[in-house]
């Protein structure tokens, strides 16, 4: 896909209505025993809203997108995800996850499984489809990843971009209304990041809610509606992606900027 | 500067592969890189070969010159003498006269068909689990093997194991009946209680009814007719196949975030890991008699099974938690992210890995647990060292000791080693990472 037909889907979408809000954080706080590392969050996600979180290391990033399905527990506090309030009640946990999707930055595959296992498994167990169905499903989604031809595979025999991939459908076989992404390409040689960014571009024409954490500027600000930087747990800034690269507010977001933009 | 000139050099064609040089390959490579590598390494390797042939030298015509026919150790004597003046060769004829003793102990010659049948129903029965390739109708029998197995070797009226069998299968039904229903939670000890209540009340009356219908039984043999290899297989056996599950469980126990069943699982692993194996099968043997009610039969083959199970799935539980905390946390991750509650996660992701790492250590616990069942010799049972040395206890084989110990030796060494053999084919089959 051209960078410039990638501007113009994004650029309609902005135009677009957003539906309802699907994700609704609230005073959220969080500690690691003594070390308080998420500070009075709020954030608003709309459906079909494509956010970009970024900050330095150590800054509460991953946690954050890790409360929203329960991974991480905040001790104070509200997360809403989809109508369904995240408490300490497993039903609601379990409900949410299979509402939204998680890539991680070491793909965390299954190896002992192959490809089409690893997308299949979760359809058939929690979703309860026939074997037949899910298997269909997944090679679907590896197709539009891509890899259909590595389905037999086991994880260990692919490389970085290829693992992401499946890791990417592997979500999207649940048909989640949710993506989160945790710095997906950090892990990845330099010339896979593209193979993976390109999927997630695609992901995003479909509509796909996503929060992603991420250094990749140029996925900023061609996918993102909004950019979010975060400092020491808390959100400092937040703006539409022109404006958060070419008119940053607060000091902090400029030295961050500086400092990752001079490469 | 010497450099060399900075000329455009393009490689045009590429360069194909050659095979290696003689001096590379084949047999000569082997024994040069292997034996004979430098000077120390050669003396060693020409000691050693020294030492393995004066080894062989000495042993081989013992063994291979052994007597096979004779009454008593006494007659072997004669017959060696009758042989040369120096020759010293093993007395074989003592397993040609009680092997059939060293294998089922006193259990009655003319039902020796019996165990054999179960051995190779057994056989049959895991070679499912073992070898996944085979045929599935076999899973079928692997369910009913232990019932069938257990009255083949005790004997009886059929339908108390039928009934038993039964108990389990109501038990299932029970089971998933709960847990689709609103007391989900409350599943498994539900089904627990029903097992137990129906083993109480109602497991021997049901037998007996069906009994009296259709009269099917085979003589029975008590357990302490029970003895020599046979028992210790019967023994290693049910202790290895229980004590995985139960190590699987305290493993899982020890690694919950719920504090009671941590700490129950903790004190349990603590408590009999901490004591000798001897000690609880004394406590099996002597002990329990002051706690049960008086006149209460409770088998004492039954209780070592349950010690010996209860022992190892201690060690087992600290095997498998090893392989559990080997695992990185992003397989938890990955998994929970997907929706999986935690039994699906544990079952599908969790534990098929930490299995496979643990399958060294679990491999090593079972061959463990084998050879300990030897130790029952301690509390009467009679297993092949019991009754090696109630043979030489009779006057006929009075003094003997070596070929015995071998034969015993020889047993226990080929079951050990093919388990272990399996591990090592187990493991590569398992392989799939490509690190
Ligand atoms: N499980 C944990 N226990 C204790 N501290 C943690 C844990 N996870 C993360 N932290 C700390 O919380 C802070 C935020 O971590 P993280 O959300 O991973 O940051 P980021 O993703 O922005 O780099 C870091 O200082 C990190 O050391
Ligand atoms: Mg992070």
């Amino acid at each position: 896909m051209s960078q410039a037909s990638q501007e113009s889907t994004v650029n309609d979408k902005n135009m677009t209505a957003f539906g309802e809000p699907i994700i609704q954080i609230q005073k959220m706080n969080k500690w690691f025993g003594q070390f308080h590392v998420l500070k009075e969050i709020d954030l608003e996600v709309i459906t079909g809203e494509r956010i970009v979180i970024c900050g330095p290391s150590g800054s509460g990033k991953s946690t954050l997108i890790r409360c929203i399905n329960r991974l991480e527990e905040h001790q104070e506090g509200q997360i809403v995800v989809d109508g369904i309030e995240l408490t300490s009640d497993l039903k609601h946990i379990e409900q949410v996850r299979r509402e939204v999707g998680m890539v991680f930055q070491h793909f965390n595959l299954f190896p002992h499984l192959t490809v089409l296992e690893n997308c299949a498994l979760a359809p058939i167990w929690v979703r309860k489809q026939p074997k037949a169905e899910a298997e269909a499903t997944a090679m679907s989604y590896l197709e539009r990843v891509k890899i259909p031809d590595q389905a037999l595979k086991y994880p260990g025999q692919l490389s970085g971009g290829q693992q992401q991939r499946v890791a990417i459908a592997r979500s999207l076989c649940m048909q989640p209304r949710i993506m989160l992404f945790d710095e997906p390409t950090s892990a990845l040689d330099p010339e896979m990041i593209k193979e993976v960014l390109d999927v997630m571009i695609e992901l995003a024409d479909t509509g796909m809610t996503m929060l992603v954490v991420t250094h990749e500027m140029g996925f900023a600000r061609t996918v993102a509606n909004r950019v979010i930087f975060m400092d020491e747990g808390q959100i400092i800034e937040q703006n539409e992606p022109e404006e958060f690269f070419n008119n940053p507010q607060s000091d902090r977001t400029k030295l961050f900027l500086s400092q990752i933009l001079q490469h | 500067m010497n450099r060399p000139s900075s000329k455009l050099f393009v490689r045009t064609e590429l360069i194909p592969a050659k095979t290696p040089p003689l001096s590379e390959i084949g047999v000569a490579k082997w024994v040069r890189e292997n034996l004979f590598s430098n000077t120390l390494n050669s003396i060693l390797t020409i000691l050693s070969f020294f030492l393995i042939y004066w080894l062989l030298a000495q042993i081989l015509p013992w063994m291979t010159q052994g007597v096979w026919e004779a009454g008593s150790l006494n007659e072997c004597r004669k017959i060696r003498e009758s042989l040369g003046e120096s020759t010293n060769v093993a007395c074989w004829a003592v397993i040609n006269e009680r092997w059939n003793q060293l294998l089922f102990g006193f259990y009655p010659p003319e039902s020796y068909w019996r165990p054999i049948l179960a051995l190779i129903l057994f056989s049959f029965a895991i070679s499912p689990v073992l070898f996944i390739s085979v045929r599935k109708e076999l899973y079928l029998l692997t369910f009913t093997s232990p019932f069938l197995c257990y009255w083949l070797l005790w004997g009886n009226t059929v339908w108390g194991p039928v009934s038993a069998a039964f108990s389990f299968l109501l038990g299932i039904l029970l089971f998933q009946q709960i847990s689709r229903s609103k007391l989900s939670i409350l599943s498994v000890p539900i089904t627990f209680v029903f097992v137990v209540l129906y083993w109480w009340f109602l497991l021997t009356p049901v037998a007996e009814q069906l009994d009296s219908f259709i009269p099917i039984s085979l003589t029975y043999i008590p357990s302490k007719e029970f003895g020599g290899f046979m028992l210790a297989l019967i023994i290693g056996i049910t202790g290895i196949i229980l004590s995985l599950p139960i190590g699987i469980l305290l493993a899982l126990g020890r690694q919950s975030k719920l504090l009671i069943i941590n700490k129950i699982c903790v004190f349990f692993i603590e408590i009999i890991r901490g004591v000798p194996l001897i000690v609880w099968l004394f406590t099996a043997s002597l002990l329990l008699n002051y706690f049960l009610p008086p006149g209460t039969n409770f088998d004492l083959m039954l209780r070592v099974v349950i010690m010996v199970t209860l022992f190892a799935s201690a060690y087992m539980a600290e095997v498998i938690r090893g392989g559990l905390a080997a695992l990185p946390v992003g397989q938890h991750e990955g998994s929970s992210s997907l929706g999986l509650n935690y039994w699906q996660s544990m079952r599908l992701i969790i534990l098929p890995q930490a299995l496979k790492i643990s399958i060294p250590g679990i491999v090593n616990t079972f061959i463990g647990l084998f050879k300990d069942t030897t130790l029952v010799v301690f509390i009467g049972l009679l297993d092949p060292i019991g009754l090696s040395n109630a043979i030489r206890a009779t006057t006929d084989w009075n003094g003997i000791y070596w070929e015995l110990f071998i034969f015993i030796g020889l047993l226990f060494f080929v079951c050990c080693f093919s388990m272990s053999r399996y591990s090592q084919f187990l493991e590569r089959r398992l392989q799939t990472e490509h690190r």
